[in-house]
C-alpha cells in the first residue's frame, strides 16, 4: 500500500475515534496554523502608516499557497463575536522571507472591519484567511513603461507590485487630499530619490480632484505606457472613458474597490432552502443582507462584488445585479454573487 | 388543566402589555450581544473537547479502578456538557449570530444518536412551537405516557412508571424513535414511505458511528482494558441519559405545569403565545455549577420564552422574567432538582392509574377571550 492510502486509511480510523466531530476539531485546539488545517493567519503586528491607515503582518497557516504582486485576500475577523470578512490588497513582496505577508487597510468612515484593523487588532488574534485571488497583476514579462494611477487606499495593491519588481521605467500619478494622507509616502519619497521611480502626488483638497486630461502633462507619453488604475469609481470611470477615447483600452487595467450602485425596484419573497427560512426582500437590499438577517450561514467576502467569496445557487427564481441592473434569472447550474444581488422577484437561494 | 386556569385575572390587554415588555428584555439582549458572549461559548466547547480527550486517554488504563472512576466521570461530565450547555443551544441556533460556521445550527453534530437534523424539527419546530399543547407538543409523555388528568387513561398506563425509567436509560434513543415518530410510522402505510426510511437509515448510519466509537473503538483502542473501557463508556452513557431526562422532566411535568387544549391555540397572539410558554415550564433552582450542568435549562421558562437567547444570559434574563410574573400575578414554578424531579416522577405514577374526570372544565381561551 502507498504512503497516501495508508494515511488516508489512518485518518478514516481517526474519524471514527472522534466522530461526530473530526480529528482537525481537535488538532485546531493546540495547532490552528498547522498544515492541513482550514487556512488561517495570526496578527503579529499592526504599524500605523497615517492617521487612519495601518499595515497589518500576518503569519499565515502552512496552507498558505502565497501570492502573486497586486492580488488580494479575504480575511475573516470576529469583531463583537461576530466574524465579518473583508479584502484587502496584499502590500508585502512576494519574495518576503520569514513568510509574513501584510495587507495595508484605511479606516473608511462607519466601516466595521477596517476601523478594528486599524484601531483596536491586537497581535496574537487569530483570523480567518483565504487563499489570494484576483487578477490585477502584472504580466509575466516585465513591461518596458509602466503607469500606476492610483487614489487614496487604491494604492495598496499597487505598492505590492513596487515593492515586488524593479522597474526600468515606472511613473506613478497618485491622489489624496493631503501629503499627510498619502500612504507609503516616505517610501514613495525614497523611491523617488532612488531614481526608481517617477512620483506625482495629486492633493485633492489644495489641487481639487484629478482631471484625467491632466494626464497629457503630467504624463505626455501615457498613452505608451501600461497602466495599472485604482481607486474610486469615479476616477476609474474617467480613466477607461480616457482611454477608450484614445484607442488604447487594452493598456489600461483596473481594480474597483467598490461599486457602482444601480437603483432598482421589485424585490419579492426569498426562500433559503437549505436551512428552510423565508423572508421578504426590498428590491435595492443584497440578498446576503437579508440572509444574514434571517440566521441563515451566508458565505461572504469583500461584499462589493469583486471577490466571489459569497457565490450560491440560485435554484428558483430572478435577481437583479444592483451594479448592473443585469437580471439573472435560475438555471441549473447558475450561482449568483449574493452581496450585489437583490431579488427581483420571489426567489430560491441555496443556502 | 387544572380546574381554575390561573390565568384568568388577565385581560386581553394585559397579556399583549405582557408580551411587548418581554420583547422589549429580548431586545435589550440581542441589542448587548457580543465579544465576551463568544468568548464564552468558544470557552466551554474548548473545555469540553479537552475534558473529553483527557478522559478518554486515562480511560486507556482503565484496567486500574482509579483510572476507570476518573476516566467514567470526566467522560460522563464531558457528554452531559456536548449535549446540554453545547449541542442543545447550538441547535437551537443560539450561537448562529456569530457566523462561525463551526459554531452553527446548521452544521453542529452532536454526540447523539439522533442527527441534529432531525431533533431540530421534532424539538425546535414542533415542541417549541406548541409546547405542552395536547395532540400537537409529542414532549407531553413522548407519546408512551400519560401526563394530564383530562387525557385518556388506558390500561397500557399502568406500566407508564416502568416506561419511563427504561426511557430515562436509553434516553438517547428514545429521542432518536421519538425524533423518527417511530410510533406513528411503524404503521404498515406508513413504514415504506420514502421520506421516513431515508430518515430511519441516517438514524442507523448515526447509531453505527456512535456505537463504534464507545463500543468497538475506544475499547480496542485501550487494549487489556478492553472490557473495562466499555463499561466505562457504557456507564457514562448511561450517566448522561439519566441526568438529561431528569432536566428535560424538570422543564414541563411538574405539578403545576399547565398543559393546553389544541382549540385553544387557535389564533393565539404573541402575547397569548408568551403567556403559554410562562405557563407550560417550570424552572430548576440551584448553583452556577447546576445551571451549566443543565446547559441552563434550569431556566426553562426563560428558554422557552427566547429560545434563541444566548443560554449564558438566561440567568440575567431569569430575573426579570420573573419580576414579570410578580407583576401580573402568575406563578412561576421553581425548586431544587431533587423536589422537581420528585415532583414530575410522582405525577408518572399518579396518572398511571384512571382518575375522575376533573368536576370543573377550564372554560376554552377563545370563550376568555370573549367573556373578558
Amino acid at each position: 500500500m502507498t504512503n497516501v492510502a495508508l494515511r488516508g486509511r489512518a485518518w478514516k480510523l481517526l474519524e471514527m475515534v472522534t466522530t461526530p466531530l473530526l480529528p482537525s476539531d481537535y488538532l485546531d485546539l493546540v495547532s490552528p496554523l498547522r498544515a492541513g488545517a482550514d487556512l488561517r493567519g495570526r496578527i503579529e503586528a499592526v504599524h500605523p502608516e497615517t492617521d487612519d491607515a495601518a499595515t497589518v503582518v500576518i503569519r499565515p497557516g502552512r496552507g498558505w499557497r502565497g501570492h502573486t504582486a497586486g492580488q488580494y485576500v479575504r480575511i475573516g475577523v470576529d469583531i463583537d463575536g461576530v466574524r465579518l470578512w473583508r479584502a484587502y490588497s496584499i502590500t508585502s513582496p512576494t519574495s518576503r522571507r520569514d513568510g509574513r505577508l501584510t495587507i495595508t487597510v484605511k479606516a473608511i468612515p462607519d466601516g466595521k472591519v477596517s476601523n478594528h484593523l486599524v484601531r483596536r487588532a491586537k497581535p496574537g488574534t487569530l483570523i480567518q484567511l483565504d487563499q489570494p485571488t484576483g487578477d490585477f497583476v502584472l504580466p509575466p514579462a516585465k513591461p518596458a513603461k509602466v503607469l500606476f494611477l492610483t487614489a487614496g487606499s487604491g494604492i495598496t495593491p499597487v505598492m505590492g507590485m513596487l515593492r515586488d519588481t524593479e522597474f526600468d521605467d515606472v511613473v506613478m500619478v497618485h491622489c489624496a487630499p493631503k501629503p499627510h494622507d498619502v500612504i507609503f509616502r516616505d517610501e514613495l519619497l525614497g523611491l523617488d530619490a532612488d531614481k526608481k521611480l517617477r512620483l506625482t502626488e495629486v492633493h485633492t483638497d489644495t489641487d481639487g480632484k484629478l482631471d484625467i486630461a491632466r494626464l497629457d502633462e503630467l504624463v505626455p507619453d501615457w498613452a505608451e505606457r501600461e497602466t495599472w488604475a485604482c481607486g474610486p469609481a469615479g476616477l476609474l470611470d474617467a480613466a477607461e472613458e480616457y482611454w477608450t477615447g484614445h484607442g488604447v483600452p487594452a493598456r489600461l487595467h483596473t481594480e474597483r474597490f467598490r461599486p457602482a450602485v444601480v437603483v432598482t425596484g421589485d424585490g419579492g419573497e426569498v426562500t433559503f432552502s437549505t436551512t428552510g427560512r423565508t423572508v421578504d426582500a426590498d428590491g435595492a437590499t443584497p440578498l446576503l443582507d437579508i440572509g444574514e438577517e434571517a440566521g441563515v450561514l451566508m458565505p461572504s467576502g469583500c461584499r462589493m462584488g469583486i471577490c466571489f467569496g459569497c457565490v450560491t445557487p440560485l435554484k428558483a427564481g430572478a435577481v437583479r445585479d444592483l451594479r448592473t441592473g443585469e437580471i439573472t434569472e435560475a438555471e441549473p447550474g447558475v450561482l449568483i454573487q449574493t452581496c450585489v444581488s437583490a431579488a427581483a422577484g420571489p426567489c430560491d437561494i441555496e443556502r | 388543566m387544572t380546574a381554575i386556569d390561573p390565568t384568568a385575572h388577565l385581560t386581553a390587554e394585559q397579556i399583549e402589555e405582557l408580551g411587548r415588555e418581554l420583547d422589549a428584555i429580548r431586545d435589550e439582549v440581542i441589542a448587548s450581544r457580543g465579544e465576551s458572549d463568544a468568548a464564552y461559548i468558544r470557552k466551554v466547547i474548548s473545555a469540553q473537547r479537552k475534558l473529553e480527550l483527557v478522559s478518554r486517554g486515562v480511560l486507556l488504563f482503565s484496567i486500574f479502578p482509579p483510572a476507570w472512576l476518573l476516566g467514567t466521570a470526566g467522560l460522563s461530565v464531558a457528554k452531559i456538557m456536548d449535549n446540554m450547555e453545547i449541542g442543545h443551544n447550538i441547535l437551537h441556533g443560539q450561537w448562529d449570530w456569530m457566523r462561525d460556521p463551526k459554531i452553527h445550527s446548521t452544521t453542529w453534530e452532536w454526540d447523539h444518536v439522533s442527527p441534529s437534523e432531525q431533533w431540530k424539527h421534532s424539538h425546535n419546530e414542533l415542541h417549541h412551537t406548541y409546547t405542552n399543547v395536547i395532540g400537537k407538543d409529542n414532549d407531553l409523555g413522548y407519546g408512551i405516557m400519560r401526563v394530564d388528568e383530562d387525557q385518556k387513561w388506558h390500561p397500557f398506563h399502568l406500566g407508564q412508571p416502568l416506561w419511563n425509567f427504561l426511557n430515562a436509560c436509553f434516553f438517547e434513543y428514545g429521542i432518536a424513535a421519538y425524533d423518527l415518530e417511530l410510533g406513528k410510522n411503524l404503521h404498515k402505510r406508513r413504514r415504506n414511505n420514502p421520506e421516513f426510511r431515508a430518515r430511519a437509515r441516517a438514524v442507523g448510519r448515526k447509531i453505527r458511528k456512535q456505537v463504534l466509537k464507545d463500543y468497538v473503538i475506544h475499547p480496542l483502542l485501550s487494549g487489556p482494558s478492553f472490557l473495562s473501557t466499555l463499561a466505562a463508556t457504557f456507564t457514562a452513557n448511561l450517566v448522561r441519559n439519566l441526568w438529561t431526562h431528569s432536566v428535560i422532566m424538570c422543564g414541563h411535568f411538574p405539578e403545576g405545569v399547565q398543559v393546553f387544549e389544541r382549540r385553544s391555540i387557535k389564533g393565539e397572539t404573541r402575547g397569548q403565545w408568551y403567556l403559554r410558554q410562562m405557563m407550560g415550564s417550570a424552572n430548576i433552582s440551584g448553583s452556577k455549577a447546576m445551571h451549566f450542568m443543565t446547559g441552563n435549562l434550569s431556566h426553562q421558562i426563560e428558554h422557552h420564552l427566547f429560545p434563541d437567547l444566548p443560554s449564558n444570559r438566561y440567568a440575567e434574563v431569569a430575573v426579570k422574567v420573573r419580576a414579570l410574573f410578580e407583576k401580573y400575578e402568575l406563578e412561576y414554578i421553581t425548586g431544587p432538582l431533587p423536589k422537581q424531579v420528585f415532583s414530575a416522577w410522582h405525577k408518572v405514577f399518579r396518572l398511571s392509574l384512571p382518575n375522575k374526570k376533573p368536576a370543573v372544565r377550564t372554560p376554552d381561551r377563545e370563550q376568555e377571550l370573549a367573556a373578558a
